[in-house]
């Protein structure tokens, strides 16, 4: 079962589960809360105000000028100098009876334009739009991605430098002035969030504004929300603000709306940035079942000393045999 | 390629970032790695059975192939001041500090001995430095294949179980080579053996992790990863096949070196090669995931 069907099949005003504490697990004796991100991508417009908020706060480099051919995602993914990434999913669904209708939980929920072939909204997107089924629209999804800053971080597990830390916040952030280039973060991330800079080979990525953070402020990309898609605040008020969005999204007949990066059960122990999507997650470029590659560590590290144990196996019989052999010629 | 069907992703991009590493620096190091750690076993063993020119020759091989790859790492991190941040701490999460203080012990250890074996000078100290040497050569040999497996590149985590063996296989091969084709045909019959050992080593591990991974092993056939997985099996076996007649004839011997040497260097790069190809593209790393749910789907009580 899906993480997402988990959240979805949540009885109504249950409490979200017990939100981990990495923060005191990594030796914090008395942290803040954990904060987090709640990104509810059903309220997102696709203005990239946290794309241009993020690169304005931490004076990130600009990716240059090239169009993607990906509808109005130029920016591509999220790297060592995007730390926000605004995705935009393009694709022909049937229509739907009722369209942008609902006002679930207090929050509109923004109309898709339904695509008449032939008609004026068909003019420019809707080309290949015009060639489908009759009774079909485009459903355009966006969703703003950024680290998850795991419970149980790959990133900082295999740092071989002490560069990559727990905050006292409960996020996971870079020292660039002790990351020294091996790039070994890279891929062992599970979501393939943080990157090397080509220029100097150090790695980034979001630190969820540490230094605002430590100012008693927001995030940039969250105060620059213009529709509070992106929501900031203690993780388990997140959780439980989540749990509510969800139900009243069903409710109201969003039943592809689901959670993901939530359950502190899944294989990063829980995101401490989550999501409400609505649809898989890997049409977001999100991986479905993600899990932190060192939770098999103990089980590689044994195999590798069994694999050495049969190296000097394989050499001690066969110099006990050469012996023997030498010894009866 | 079943999964392929209904396999969904974004404009086809990556969901994993592969790694930046240049295959030469990395790759390079896991076969130098390699040839290092077994040829420490091997030349301990030697020395024990009297061949004492081969064991002095791998000696002299692993202290160069150590240094070589402990320069390949600093060159891949781009500024090799930063180098010293390595050994700032101890952690044991990190398969690449555990690497780090491993090669720092390794690495003067097997220095020693090669000195010792070469100037003839303090016995007594070079023969404790061998066999120091020969019980660290397994883990410099097998832990690159943690390294590379504590990732999320699907065809090497894929392969977390597999893959020490296949490493340790190959380098047991590559260090069998270099003893043939340094060594004086009279002291091979060990190294005759390990190369055979070390061949079919890898080779069974090559098919369990194949096995393993699934359509993931596909990243294994094609392409760049699939012509070298290919050449070093050839490479391998033509080794092992020209080992076993390399005691009646030194030319056997140097080709069984030279292409057991190869086999190992195209294996190295070739599972580099395919875990590059696996991050790329996202069917592997959707797929197996999608598999996983659907089995914890089915083991699980319905609703």
């Amino acid at each position: 079962m899906s993480s997402a069907a988990a959240g979805a099949h949540r009885p109504h005003g249950e409490p979200a589960a017990e939100v981990p504490d990495p923060a005191s697990d990594s030796g914090y004796p008395d942290p803040p809360d954990r904060v987090g991100f709640f990104t509810d991508t059903s309220v997102c417009i696709g203005c990239k105000a946290c794309e241009v908020a993020c690169k304005e706060w931490n004076a990130l480099p600009a990716d240059g000028f090239s169009l993607s051919g990906m509808s109005y995602d130029n920016t591509e993914a999220l790297g060592a100098s995007t730390w926000r990434h605004v995705a935009f999913v393009e694709r022909q669904v049937p229509a739907a009876p009722a369209d942008g209708a609902v006002d679930p939980g207090g929050r509109p929920l923004l109309g898709l334009t339904p695509v008449v072939p032939g008609g004026e909204a068909d003019a420019g997107a809707g080309t290949d739009a015009g060639a489908g089924p009759a009774g079909s629209e485009i459903r355009w999804l966006m969703s703003s991605d950024v680290c998850k800053h795991c419970t149980h971080a790959a990133c900082l597990d295999v740092c071989p430098t002490g560069a990559l830390f727990r905050t006292e916040f409960g996020t996971v952030v870079v020292q660039d002035d002790i990351c020294n280039g091996c790039g070994y973060c890279v891929p062992a991330c599970p979501y393939g969030v943080i990157e090397q800079r080509p220029d100097d080979g150090r790695a980034f990525k979001c630190t969820m504004c540490y230094d605002r953070l430590g100012a008693g402020m927001e995030p940039a990309c969250a105060k620059a929300c213009p529709t509070e898609s992106i929501q900031f605040g203690p993780l388990d008020e997140l959780r439980a603000g989540a749990a509510r969005r969800l139900d009243a999204l069903h409710e109201a007949g969003v039943s592809e709306a689901r959670l993901y990066g939530h359950d502190p059960e899944d294989g990063v122990g829980g995101d401490g940035a989550f999501f409400l999507l609505l649809d898989e997650p890997e049409v977001y470029g999100l991986p479905p079942d993600p899990r932190v590659p060192t939770r098999d560590l103990p089980r590689m590290w044994r195999h590798a000393a069994a694999a050495g144990l049969a190296l000097l196996g394989a050499v001690g019989a066969s110099a006990a045999t050469a012996a023997r052999r030498k010894g009866s010629a | 390629m079943v999964e392929r069907a209904d396999f969904e992703s974004y404009y086809g991009r990556p969901i994993v970032k592969a790694p930046a590493w240049e295959a030469t620096d990395i790759a390079g190091y896991f076969f130098l790695g390699g040839l290092a750690g077994a040829g420490s076993v091997l030349a301990a063993a030697l020395q024990a059975g009297g061949a004492h020119r081969t064991a002095a020759a791998l000696k002299v091989t692993s202290v160069g192939s150590v240094g070589l790859a402990t320069a390949a790492l600093i060159h891949d991190l781009g500024v090799p001041s930063r180098f010293t941040h390595m050994l700032r701490v101890v952690k044991p999460t990190s398969p690449m500090s555990v690497g780090s203080w491993l090669l720092a012990v390794y690495g003067p250890v097997a220095g020693a001995a090669a000195a010792s074996a070469v100037t003839g000078r303090a016995p007594r100290a070079g023969a404790v430095a061998t066999g120091g040497a020969a019980v660290l050569g397994p883990a410099v040999a097998t832990y690159t294949a943690v390294l590379a497996s504590d990732t999320a590149v699907p065809a090497w985590h894929g392969a977390h179980r597999e893959l020490p063996y296949l490493f340790a296989g190959s380098a047991l091969a590559a260090a069998s080579g270099a003893a043939l084709l340094l060594g004086p045909s009279a002291e091979t019959g060990v190294a005759r053996a390990t190369a055979v050992l070390g061949a079919l080593g890898e080779t069974a591990a090559d098919h369990a992790a194949r096995r393993r991974l699934g359509p993931v092993a596909a990243t294994l056939r094609e392409g760049r990863a699939g012509g070298l997985m290919r050449s070093a099996r050839v490479l391998t076996a033509t080794g092992a096949a020209l080992a076993l007649l390399s005691g009646r004839s030194r030319a056997a011997g140097v080709g069984a070196g030279v292409a057991l040497l190869a086999g190992s260097v195209c294996t190295r790069f070739g599972v580099f090669a395919a875990g590059i190809a696996s991050a790329r593209d996202p069917v592997h790393t959707v797929g197996p995931q999608r598999a996983r749910l659907a089995a914890d789907g089915a083991s699980a009580a319905p609703d």
